[in-house]
């Protein structure tokens, strides 16, 4: 419930939310657990094994009990934190892990089996009957198990990214960060100050105390809003540094409020120095039924007073081990909140005239299902009940290390402050200061900062400025050892995950000593919050099972990120088509509005054929365009294969080493088929180069290799071959480039040019003016028909294609599509990726004779190995269908007619198979072993997933006009 | 202890304080007939195997850490045998079938779930490759089915079938692929091997082999020299460094895998799903965390630590491919020190030194490995001769250029895979 | 992971490809174990190591660059094979 004259929340205006379809009110200022709490809503969630009832724990990120789920359909979001949630109008909430209702949970009976259900009690059962796991026993566990849920709809997504660097990155913005941001910002240094809550103060936004002469978070709202009005300083609330990674790379989640930009946005932040100001976490102590709703940490009450005006119960007890907790009774105190004991274990415990100190005091026991009702303590007058509905503990601080750990440094314990802080360099160029250094006391907190800021300045070679520290409190508080309170009964760990003291002592018994191991077999620590609130306490009740101390127990490890993150806002701008780039042929638009449809190819997208008026089926459109090709001309966008130019004196030398074939023997004006083996004398490419000068070549790629090439061609060039002078870049993007092919090819292009190209022989090239422009022609074929390539600077490529299907269409030819190309192609015996799929050797394809005796090139002397010219290796053959069933299939796999069907009589694979309208019936081309030996042959082509089997001639992959007159006409 | 329903219930009525360790903690022997260096997965299945299969039981397995603290404790937990070169198939198939029993086997519930594993596919040209694949797998006696588009819309109603940049054009569908429990392969396999006396020996790390005229004769380690008659290497993520040990050099560069847990969801993905355009691959436990992964870190490293790029790649592949994941939220990352060979698959094999064997270069996958790979070691070690599920991955096939088995066929030279 | 272009400053490695552990190329007659060794097999330590990186994204240079595989630190990144190269 509210109370009066605390909290800074704007008690003026009114917040309407629901909770489980029941509505309730804050303010603005509130988070969705404060004003849980000021409605007295005290069960909030469901624990994740035993389905206990829970409430909310602490006011901070590292909350393990109140996660609900946030909005409604594709908006709702599972697993929020209730503690870090801003309060917006409307805002629907609702309970998870829980059915029926939060109320009455079905599941909850798994309480009452818990002695069964105790660590690992899952791999010791479930096995027989052995069909059982999938269709009984695993539906039911997960069916119970799991938070909350996904909608199982499309994630709007309204994520981004960005990259963000400065001098000096300040992780929290309590009084350590402020004071190093301060520092480092009055020196002039480029700061990034990331915290993330929505106020300033970090700690200070909970606690009464003063820093230079009022309030502390007054202060810190001064000292934000100062450094906000610094160019050089980028405050940034709502921000959470998530992980720390190489050469000084963070990543950053920052959240934005409902209409105030995208929902996340994740930065990667390169920062030269960083201060690691992230504070420290109040830790629980373990004692029978200690996971009561009501019971909350004793900071966290503080917090909901003090910053929120919410009173966490009617009377309040307090237990706990160390002063800092004090101050809880205290502040409620003052605010007039009853407070019914401060329960201390220690027996030398400060007195207070405001309240009843108890010393020597544990907490053994509490009662009260859906809210606390009482606690029992036990004393050396022995043992006592107080009835209390909130009881505030707090078992000491852990330094908030996380981060420092992200690059594998393992956290140093010190007995006197019993807790780990960071190692020394623990992460390079990050600097601690403050509570998560160990350092507590306000004072000391601000000190720490400057010094880090001042540090950070040195390494960097700026001057610090003199900047006063502001007076602060002194006082860091003493404390005791208390990690258990021993007795009978279930003492939870891990709240969310139901790990108590007696699972981590029965993985001890079992053997499960390491802390890897007790962390793996009774899974504490990774429950959502990542063991932040439970880990310490878990090892020291290790350490005492197996009578180590707690810094030879050892630590589990913290992974990034800090605290979880959105898979959207990690993924931002995976979704739909902007996951890859989209690249787009000058032909493009003519060709979509021609009804084509698209597909990708690599980056691109290309056409798969034109339908024309009465066609139903691609097969027509198809057969039509291979028609084109073969009777008359056809027409197509070529300019998606990867074109690099290729200049200088060593320009031949380089493409003799890149290729298998001679480069340097081309003359002037002519064009090569050329091979190119990657080093581990595998085929990487192929592609014809030109020779357009006598140092200037021009080598096409594929169009998915283009990338590789380039890479490889600069490889060569700069490391194995720097005796050579020579430059090379990738023109694919500069030129458009078309390839006209058929009977009637040389009459168009001599209709479109105005020249007669008589004089042009297959593979022959050479410039030409088109329309006026300069121009480039080849005379190549990947169709086997009489076949030009004609290339323009890219931005003339729309009208020069729009020309030349204008006069295809003239002379009863068209465009075609990458059907047609690829039914060309096969029958022709031509290569792509379907053959060239980085396992084939020049061997296999019957080239190995192309690889040149006279010369070293890449992946020749490997290509050599016995294991890659070996006779028995599949190699490139044709298949004809002999029998009744016609049908090929690429995929399927080849046998001797007659051998059973068993992979050591496998003797190879179909590889591209397409019906030829040129020859009217299926061919195919594969991959046999011994091939080229076996011509004439039957074979047995089988298809086991469409259960196909077609008996096979084995013939040359060239089934269409094998010694290649067509192309030379 | 045998484990049973009964026994829980027994121990549930009596206070639970009758459990006893899983294994010993034995000091170790000065001599042994066999050491397994590495107590990961496959180090306690050999380990196992020995002992089971062939009655060997004078053995120690050394572990410089903790029992199943490497790559079986931070992987994906992906179980299948969707592979297509021959010396994979048929090994992987091999592993697969022992997977199925496991548990019985090991009296040990490793939560192996047969919930089926799809390979999307995205062009003509990859579906071509998957019916190849998937040939070969039903070739070898495995199950494999090509769905076509809306046989991957019925079964994965979530993906994004309307928008993608790559639009689904079918998967390859592997019903008898699923996941396991990862940890509980490693408990279970060393629980077994104890039982029957293998000693398991933790905290003790190999500082040297000792060879004597060409045959290895035992270890050094931090806690003092043990002899051998014969030494196995399973030290996957460290090959390099053990094997220098015996003055080998291997074919292997260590590089890191990440992956990747979200917070508990209640079920939303049934089986394991992959991307075949973006190296995603997912699926969810039965805890109710998302699992998923993608590819390698792309250097060379043994920081046992993920990087950003690769982790956010994974992820706008995940928007890419199932957007409805997007407010998962992603828990914990880890990276794995993985051994990647040339090609991309693994070695188990003699070394040229008498009495060592290899096992190691298990790239991505390892942990579906873990039987088949114990199981098979385990016979080379005790017999001699490889067993014929692995007699294809040979350490000199890089050399001979016999058999190499580039799934992916992007070479057989580093850093390619 | 940042990486010190020789010619663009400290970049993004997202702007780098790796292409792995520097060595020289045998002579084509260097026999069949000196390939061997330069293809497949490696030192792989856990420490310093030279070892190429392409500036794809930047200006299209080959590196070489010395790069401890256990911290990730690196010490040098010159251009491959130019001064001061090994």
């Amino acid at each position: 419930m509210r109370v009066k004259d605390r909290g800074r929340i704007d008690r003026e205006s009114r917040i309407a939310f629901t909770f489980d379809g029941a509505r309730y009110e804050g303010h603005p200022g509130d988070t969705l657990a404060s004003a849980l709490l000021a409605n007295d809503v005290r069960m909030v969630g469901r624990s994740f094994k035993y389905h206990r009832p829970r409430g909310i724990l602490t006011a901070g990120s590292a909350e393990p009990n109140a996660l609900v789920t946030v909005g409604r359909g594709a908006e709702a979001s599972p697993n929020e934190r209730a503690t870090m949630v801003e309060l917006a109008e409307g805002l629907a909430v609702t309970s998870q892990n829980r059915w029926p209702s939060l109320g009455f949970d079905v599941l909850s009976v798994n309480d009452m089996a818990a002695r069964f259900l105790g660590s690992g009690f899952y791999y010791k059962t479930f096995m027989w009957p052995r069909s059982f796991w999938e269709k009984v026993y695993e539906p039911a566990i997960r069916r119970a198990a799991g938070l909350g849920a996904l909608s199982g709809q499309h994630d709007p997504a309204d994520t981004e990214k960005g990259f963000l660097f400065c001098d000096l990155l300040v992780i929290g913005a309590g009084p350590a960060g402020l004071m190093a941001a301060l520092v480092a910002g009055e020196a002039g240094a480029d700061v990034i100050l990331a915290d993330e809550g929505f106020a300033p103060g970090g700690q200070l936004t909970g606690e009464v105390e003063d820093i230079a002469g009022q309030p502390a978070h007054a202060w810190a709202e001064s000292t934000w809003a100062k450094l906000n009005a610094m160019p050089n300083v980028r405050c940034m609330s709502r921000t959470t540094v998530t992980g720390a990674y190489d050469q000084g790379t963070f990543g950053a989640l920052e959240r934005f409020p409902e209409g105030r930009g995208p929902r996340e946005c994740f930065w990667r932040i390169a920062a030269k120095r960083s201060v690691l100001a992230a504070g420290a976490l109040e830790r629980a102590i373990a004692f029978r039924n200690n996971d009561r709703p009501g019971i909350m940490t004793a900071g966290a009450v503080r917090a909901y007073l003090n910053r929120w005006g919410v009173s966490s119960g009617r009377a309040v007890t307090v237990f706990a081990n160390n002063d800092d907790a004090h101050r809880t009774a205290r502040d409620l105190v003052a605010a007039g909140v009853s407070v019914a004991a401060v329960l201390d274990s220690r027996h030398d415990a400060p007195k207070s005239p405001d309240f009843e100190v108890i010393r020597g005091a544990q907490v053994c026991n509490t009662a009260g299902r859906k809210r606390l009702e009482s606690v029992t303590y036990r004393t050396s007058k022995g043992e006592q009940s107080l009835m209390t509905d909130c009881l505030a503990i707090s078992g000491g601080w852990n330094p908030a290390v996380h981060l420092t750990c992200h690059m594998n440094s393992r956290p140093v314990w010190r007995d006197d402050l019993l807790a780990f802080v960071p190692a020394p360099g623990a992460v390079p160029g990050l600097i601690p200061a403050g509570a998560c250094n160990g350092v507590f006391a306000t004072a000391a907190c601000l000190a720490d900062g400057a010094s880090a800021a001042k540090t950070a300045l040195r390494e960097l070679g700026m001057t610090s400025p003199d900047v006063d520290l502001p007076d602060a409190g002194a006082d860091a508080g003493r404390i005791s050892p208390l990690w258990a309170v021993p007795g009978k009964g279930r003492s939870w760990l891990d709240f969310q995950n139901d790990v108590t003291v007696k699972d981590v002592k029965q993985a001890a018994q079992e053997n499960f000593q390491s802390v890897e191991h007790m962390k793996r077999y009774t899974t504490q620590g990774m429950a959502t919050d990542q063991g932040k609130m439970s880990n310490v306490t878990a090892l020291a009740v290790l350490a005492d099972a197996t009578g180590r101390a707690i810094p030879e127990t050892g630590t589990t490890t913290f992974r990034p990120p800090f605290s979880p993150v959105s898979i959207a806002a990690m993924g931002a701008g995976g979704r739909g088509q902007s996951f890859a780039p989209q690249r787009f042929m000058t032909s493009h638009a003519a060709t979509v509005e021609r009804g084509a449809p698209m597909i990708e190819a690599g980056l691109w997208y290309r056409p798969t054929y034109f339908p024309a008026p009465g066609e139903t089926h691609w097969r027509q459109a198809c057969d039509r365009e291979v028609r084109y090709v073969r009777n008359a001309v056809g027409v197509a966008d070529v300019s998606t294969l990867g074109k690099i130019d290729i200049q200088g004196p060593g320009a031949a030398a380089l493409l003799d080493f890149v290729y298998t074939g001679l480069f340097s023997s081309l003359k002037e004006g002519r064009v090569r088929y050329g091979l190119m083996l990657r080093e581990d004398g595998h085929v990487m490419d192929d592609g014809t180069t030109a020779r357009l000068g006598e140092n200037h070549y021009l080598m096409t790629t594929t169009t998915a290799a283009a990338g590789e090439v380039m890479r490889h061609l600069d490889f060569a060039k700069q490391v194995l071959r720097r005796d050579l002078d020579v430059a090379t870049i990738s023109v694919t993007e500069q030129w458009a480039q078309f390839a006209v092919a058929g009977p009637k090819s040389r009459d168009l292009l001599e209709d479109l040019l105005g020249t007669s190209l008589g004089g042009w022989p297959f593979m022959s090239c050479g410039p030409v003016k088109v329309g006026g422009v300069d121009g480039r022609l080849f005379r190549i074929s990947f169709s086997g028909e009489q076949g030009w390539e004609i290339a323009v600077p890219a931005r003339f490529g729309a009208s020069l294609f729009d020309a030349l299907v204008a006069k295809a269409e003239a002379i009863d030819g068209g465009m075609y599509g990458m059907e047609a190309l690829n039914v060309l192609r096969i029958e022709k015996g031509f290569l792509t990726h379907a053959e060239l799929h980085g396992r084939t050797t020049a061997f296999d394809l019957g080239m190995g004779r192309m690889i040149s005796a006279k010369k070293d090139c890449i992946g020749k002397v490997m290509a050599a190995r016995p294991g890659l010219v070996a006779n028995s290796r599949a190699q490139l053959v044709g298949l004809k269908p002999v029998g009744e069933v016609q049908q090929l299939v690429s995929g399927a796999h080849l046998f001797r007619e007659g051998a059973r069907i068993s992979p050591e009589n496998d003797q190879g694979y179909v590889t591209s198979v397409c019906y030829s309208p040129t020859l009217g019936h299926m061919i195919g081309l594969a991959f046999l072993e011994r091939g080229p030996d076996r011509m004439g042959d039957r074979i047995r082509m089988v298809d086991r997933t469409k259960d196909i089997e077609t008996l096979c001639e084995v013939v040359s992959p060239v089934f269409f006009d094998p010694d290649g007159g067509r192309a030379r006409a | 202890m045998r484990f049973s329903a009964a026994r829980i219930l027994k121990e549930g009525l009596t206070g639970n304080r009758g459990w006893r360790p899983h294994w010993r903690s034995p000091e170790p022997k000065p001599d042994y007939d066999i050491i397994i260096v590495g107590g990961g997965g496959h180090g306690l299945a050999t380990a196992y195997y020995l002992a089971r299969t062939h009655g060997l039981t004078n053995i120690a397995v050394l572990e410089k850490g903790y029992l199943g603290g490497g790559n079986v404790g931070r992987n994906t937990t992906i179980v299948r045998a969707n592979y297509a070169m021959p010396g994979n198939t048929e090994f992987y198939s091999h592993s697969l079938k022992l997977w199925e029993g496991l548990e019985q086997d090991l009296n040990y519930n490793v939560m192996h779930s047969q919930r089926g594993v799809i390979n999307l596919f995205h062009s003509d040209g990859q579906r071509d490759y998957a019916v190849r694949r998937a040939n070969a797998m039903l070739i070898q006696g495995d199950d494999a089915i090509i769905l076509d588009r809306d046989g991957v819309r019925r079964m994965l109603p979530y993906l994004d079938h309307d928008n993608a940049r790559f639009p689904i054009y079918g998967g390859l569908y592997h019903p008898r692929g699923g996941t396991a429990r990862h940890d509980a392969v490693a408990w279970g396999f060393a629980r077994g091997a104890d039982m029957r006396g293998v000693d398991l020996i933790q905290n003790c790390e190999v500082t040297g082999i000792d060879i004597e005229h060409g045959r290895v004769t035992g270890v050094q380690t931090t806690r003092g020299p043990i002899r051998a008659k014969k030494i196995g290497l399973a030290a996957a993520g460290r090959s390099s460094q053990v094997a220098a040990m015996a003055g080998l050099r291997l074919p292997i560069e260590s590089n890191i895998l990440q992956a990747f847990v979200t917070e508990g969801l209640k079920p939303v993905i049934d089986n394991v799903v992959t991307f075949g355009m973006g190296h995603f691959y997912i699926s969810q436990s039965d805890k109710g965390g998302l699992v998923f992964g993608g590819d390698l870190d792309y250097y060379a490293s043994y920081a046992a630590r993920g990087n950003l790029p690769a982790a956010e790649h994974v992820m706008e592949a995940g928007m890419a491919l199932m957007p409805m994941i997007g407010k998962a939220k992603v828990l914990r990352s880890w990276g794995g020190i993985v051994d990647m060979t040339p090609d991309g698959s693994p070695i188990i094999d003699k070394a040229p030194v008498d009495g060592l064997y290899l096992n190691c270069g298990w790239c991505y996958g390892g942990f579906k490995a873990t039987p088949g790979s114990g199981h098979t070691f385990a016979h080379l070690i005790a017999t001699d001769t490889p067993h014929e599920a692995a007699a294809g991955l040979r350490l000199d096939r890089f050399a001979s250029g016999i058999g190499l088995m580039d799934e992916e066929g992007t070479g057989s030279q580093h850093n390619l895979h | 992971m940042r990486l010190p272009c020789p010619i663009c400053g400290p970049r993004d490695s997202r702007e780098f490809i790796y292409r792995g552990t520097a060595l020289d190329r045998p002579a084509p007659d260097a026999g069949t174990e000196a390939w061997e060794e330069y293809l497949h097999l490696r030192d792989n330590p856990a420490g310093p190591i030279r070892e190429f990186w392409y500036h794809h994204a930047g200006c299209t240079a080959w590196i070489e660059v010395t790069r401890n595989t256990a911290t990730h630190e690196i010490s040098d990144a010159v251009l491959a094979g130019g001064e001061g190269a090994a």
